[in-house]
């Protein structure tokens, strides 16, 4: 499928010149059209950021929600029609700060979703701030000091809640980053997938050298089904891991324990009471019994 | 003797149980109120608690009668106190026409009691004998029955059908259990005021014996919902509860989110994908949910929220009544939007209502509230079968084509819904501010465009109000106003005035207020707002939506609710 299928022509886009979301993006619509993904079966949900805006670059449905709160949602909408493909996309403020709740229980919820996290170490959008991912000792308009609390450890923490897909990719290794993101959609339950992106206006010290200074792939001798080797590469500071840490496919997705598509693979919106049953239902209640 | 009253009809018999937590006063209730039903009476029963596990007061209360009863009681005519304190929780409501059922060895000598006839039955003892202290709350059960000259076989029909499947020398046990109780009291002789009319009656084809979270439940479950998220808190929780026990019956995805945010996004998610969503939740809980709410109002994302109220602010009284969260309903949420709010009062509404919310959230995409409180929630009474022949799910999505817009204008203000992989088209939603399409935008005129867009929709909705109800003479010079739970206890107390020129207005929608208000606020010399707040909520937004202020205010706050003499005792005053 040709990745033309998911562009929205001549579009406003919002980005600063630079930013590692233009790369995010092109890297993702060529993912999609390598897996052929149709864009009426595609659903794509945010929260709020300049990574949040980047559903709407593309052509898919949409769900652009509150800032922090993607995965709820995207949860639901898999869900309630599990035929759909769905990818929660936006930045590390959104998803570890404002969403980190939602993302430690989502990670236990295990619905089928994808959930890419524009990692820039930084709070763009709101001109600056530190992230939770942000370095310690990162000067900020507010974190005058710099940063002092120890860095979110995504990857660390969803091994440790033994997620069924980890990895980690750079934007701007364009290649590897299209592969990890074919793999973490075409993954049966949740997939994490945090992608280093640079700030280039908010972060000076997360810079594209940085990036490419402080990262190695993953090779061979690394087993992605163990967990503790995966956990002690998670762990590593000086040169950051990317690739696939930790995969635990054998886990039941959401959708299939909430078991009603097991004989019937209707969506929510297709089906209708059962009015005998309701009927039955009601008649339990009666008085006399 | 505290405000115990003692007008009430004949045949009409108050009953309540007290001991702790744990104790089993649930059981008795249960049982009972079967029990009662099999007979051939109409119940009713309501309880308080306390927020604990173990310990503690609590009690129940039941009306026995051959006619419909509905409303909370202060008076007690025969009280059976299951622990040492029991007498003293409920010490107020007792006068010297309560009849006591219980054991002088655990009650004690009680000043109060002096005054009351007191039949000691060993219920312990006499468990015991039979082979556990566990039976005795059983023992209790056909003692009650034989005082209030039950039947033995409806009551032994009525333990065998509670104990069923256990194991049959349990079953027996408690059948015995029961007939010791029975025999203990065959030969007392009971006061004139217990005794009970013959219920002459069998119970009417259909008539149920159910609380309102399970009407509300039902009602969800004939609004066609499909997907419930929520976090459990007390009131709310038995509809969560009641919707996950049926969730395998009718194909309902049930979720415990890790909070009232998940909740609230979850279901708004379900919405989009087609599903009809319900949240149910407390004060606290849906104070997390206000941002959900506005997320809701800006997607223009049908949401159903069961808002089941208690005291606050705050945790407030966890396990008591309120009614204070209106104003919270009514303003939550950042930004302008619309929304509707009903309130049960009988609990055909509690099934009727939360029916439709479903359809009006669908059908205008705006959140729609089933406001509710512990009262409501907690009370049982035997009611009319529900009408079931128009269930049916009024759905309103499309099937979109390849230029689909969302947020397309048009006069009503609603435009029309398309869910994700239904037609060829693109399903775009923002909680910016959006296009047509639903992309983010930040033109000014469009911004203008799409709040008015928004605001119509509150205007088309009216078209579908749920009047209030006027009960009582339509030439009244009094009125007597009330919304939600309070129905029949308001009912009751303004028939038990007896006067010709005094008729109740109960409001089932409270939001927006339905049109004809002002008509019927006009007509009365004296307006009385009856409601379970310190501030009168529901009396100031009728003077902000309609226009006029209510004249008097009968309020509570103490936790416990109304009862009939309570009010009867306030419109006495007001109105003499
Ligand atoms: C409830 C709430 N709090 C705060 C904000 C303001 N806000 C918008 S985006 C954002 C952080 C953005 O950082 P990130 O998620 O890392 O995305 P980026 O802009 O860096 O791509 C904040 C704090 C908001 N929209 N909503």
């Amino acid at each position: 499928m040709d990745a033309k299928v998911f562009d929205r022509g001549d579009i406003d886009i919002a980005w600063c010149p630079g930013c590692g979301n233009y790369a995010i993006l092109r890297t993702l619509r060529e993912a999609l059209a390598e897996l052929d993904v149709d864009p009426r079966q595609l659903v794509m949900v945010s929260g709020i950021g300049q990574a949040a805006k980047a559903p709407h670059y593309l052509r898919a449905h949409v769900f652009n929600g509150l800032h922090g709160r993607a995965l709820p949602p995207a949860t639901a909408i898999k869900a309630a029609n599990p035929s759909l493909t769905v990818i929660a996309e936006s930045g590390d403020g959104d998803m570890y700060g404002e969403g980190g709740n939602h993302f430690i229980h989502c990670i236990r919820r295990n619905p089928d979703i994808t959930n890419i996290v524009h990692n820039n170490m930084v709070y763009g959008l709101t001109k600056g701030q530190a992230s939770p991912t942000s370095p310690i000792g990162l000067k900020t308009p507010v974190q005058v000091d710099g940063v002092h609390l120890e860095p979110f450890n995504p990857v660390a923490v969803a091994i440790a809640l033994d997620a069924s897909f980890v990895a980690r990719a750079n934007a701007q290794d364009r290649e590897q980053t299209k592969e990890l993101m074919k793999k973490a959609i075409a993954h049966r339950g949740y997939a994490l997938l945090d992608v280093f992106q640079p700030c280039v206006t908010y972060n000076k010290l997360n810079t594209y050298q940085w990036f490419k200074a402080h990262t190695y792939y993953l090779d061979e001798s690394h087993d992605p089904r163990d967990r503790t080797a995966a956990f002690r590469r998670a762990l590593e500071r000086d040169r950051l891991p990317l690739g696939v840490f930790y995969v635990s496919p054998e886990k039941p997705t959401f959708e299939d324990n909430a078991g009603l598509y097991r004989e019937d693979p209707r969506p929510l919106y297709q089906r209708d009471i059962d009015l005998a049953r309701l009927r039955d239902l009601v008649q339990s209640f009666e008085a006399g019994t | 003797m505290g405000s115990a009253m003692r007008d009430r009809s004949n045949g009409d018999i108050s009953v309540v149980l007290c001991g702790q937590a744990g104790q089993g006063v649930q059981t008795v209730e249960f049982l009972l109120t079967r029990l009662m039903s099999r007979a051939g009476y109409q119940v009713f029963a309501t309880k308080e608690y306390m927020s604990r596990i173990r310990g503690g007061a609590n009690s129940t209360t039941i009306r026995v009668s051959d006619r419909p009863v509905a409303g909370a009681v202060d008076r007690i005519d025969l009280l059976i106190p299951l622990n040492e304190g029991a007498v003293e929780h409920v010490v107020s409501r007792i006068s010297a026409r309560t009849v006591v059922l219980g054991e002088r060895q655990i009650t004690g000598d009680v000043p109060v009691l002096r005054a009351c006839t007191f039949f000691d039955v060993p219920f312990t003892a006499i468990a015991s004998a039979i082979g556990n202290k566990l039976y005795s709350n059983v023992v209790a059960v056909g003692a009650i029955a034989g005082l209030l000259g039950i039947g033995a076989e409806h009551l032994r029909a009525s333990v065998r059908h509670f104990f069923a499947g256990k194991p049959s020398g349990v079953v027996e046990d408690n059948v015995r259990a029961a007939d010791e109780g029975y025999a203990a009291v065959a030969k007392v002789d009971l006061p004139h005021e217990l005794t009970l009319s013959e219920p002459n009656r069998v119970p009417a084809r259909g008539e149920l014996l159910l609380n309102g979270g399970e009407a509300v439940g039902m009602g969800a479950i004939a609004g066609g919902c499909n997907f419930v998220s929520s976090y459990p808190m007390s009131p709310s929780t038995p509809v969560l509860t009641f919707l996950a026990q049926q969730a395998k019956n009718f194909g309902t995805i049930v979720e415990q989110a890790e909070d009232e945010i998940a909740a609230v996004n979850m279901a708004i998610g379900a919405w989009y994908a087609g599903a009809r969503a319900l949240v149910t939740t407390s004060g606290g809980g849906f104070a997390l949910m206000t941002e959900g709410l506005s997320l809701a109002g800006m997607l223009e994302s049908p949401l159903v929220i069961h808002l089941a109220q208690r005291p606050g602010p705050a945790t407030g009284l966890p396990t008591r009544t309120e009614q204070a969260d209106l104003e919270m309903a009514v303003y939550a949420g950042h930004g302008e939007f619309p929304r509707i709010i009903l309130a049960p009062g009988t609990l055909a509404d509690g099934f009727h209502l939360t029916q439709r919310a479903f359809d009006l959230a669908d059908k205008y995409q705006v959140p729609v509230f089933i406001l509710t409180d512990q009262y409501y929630i907690d009370s049982y009474y035997s009611t009319p079968a529900f009408e079931l022949s128009r269930i049916g799910v009024e759905k309103h999505i499309v099937n979109t084509s390849r230029d689909y817009r969302r947020y397309e204008s048009g006069a009503t203000g609603v435009s029309p819904r398309g869910v994700p992989g239904y037609g060829e088209g693109l399903v775009v939603v923002d909680s910016d501010e959006h296009d047509e399409e639903g992309h983010i935008t930040e033109d000014a005129q469009l911004r203008v465009r799409m709040v008015d867009k928004r605001l119509a929709k509150g205007v088309s909705l009216l078209r579908d109000a749920v009047p209030p109800e006027l009960v009582g003479p339509p030439d009244y010079r009094n009125l007597v106003i009330c919304w939600g739970s309070t129905y029949h206890a308001v009912k009751e107390a303004v028939s038990r005035l007896e006067r010709d020129d005094t008729a109740m207005l109960h409001y089932r929608q409270v939001y927006p207020v339905p049109a004809d208000t002002a008509d019927y606020l006009r007509r009365a010399e004296r307006t009385v707002i009856v409601e379970g707040n310190a501030t009168a909520q529901f009396g100031q937004l009728l003077h902000l939506q309609a226009g006029i202020a209510v004249t008097h205010q009968v309020l509570n706050y103490d936790g416990l609710g109304f009862s009939v003499e309570r009010i009867l005792h306030r419109l006495r005053d007001i109105l003499a």
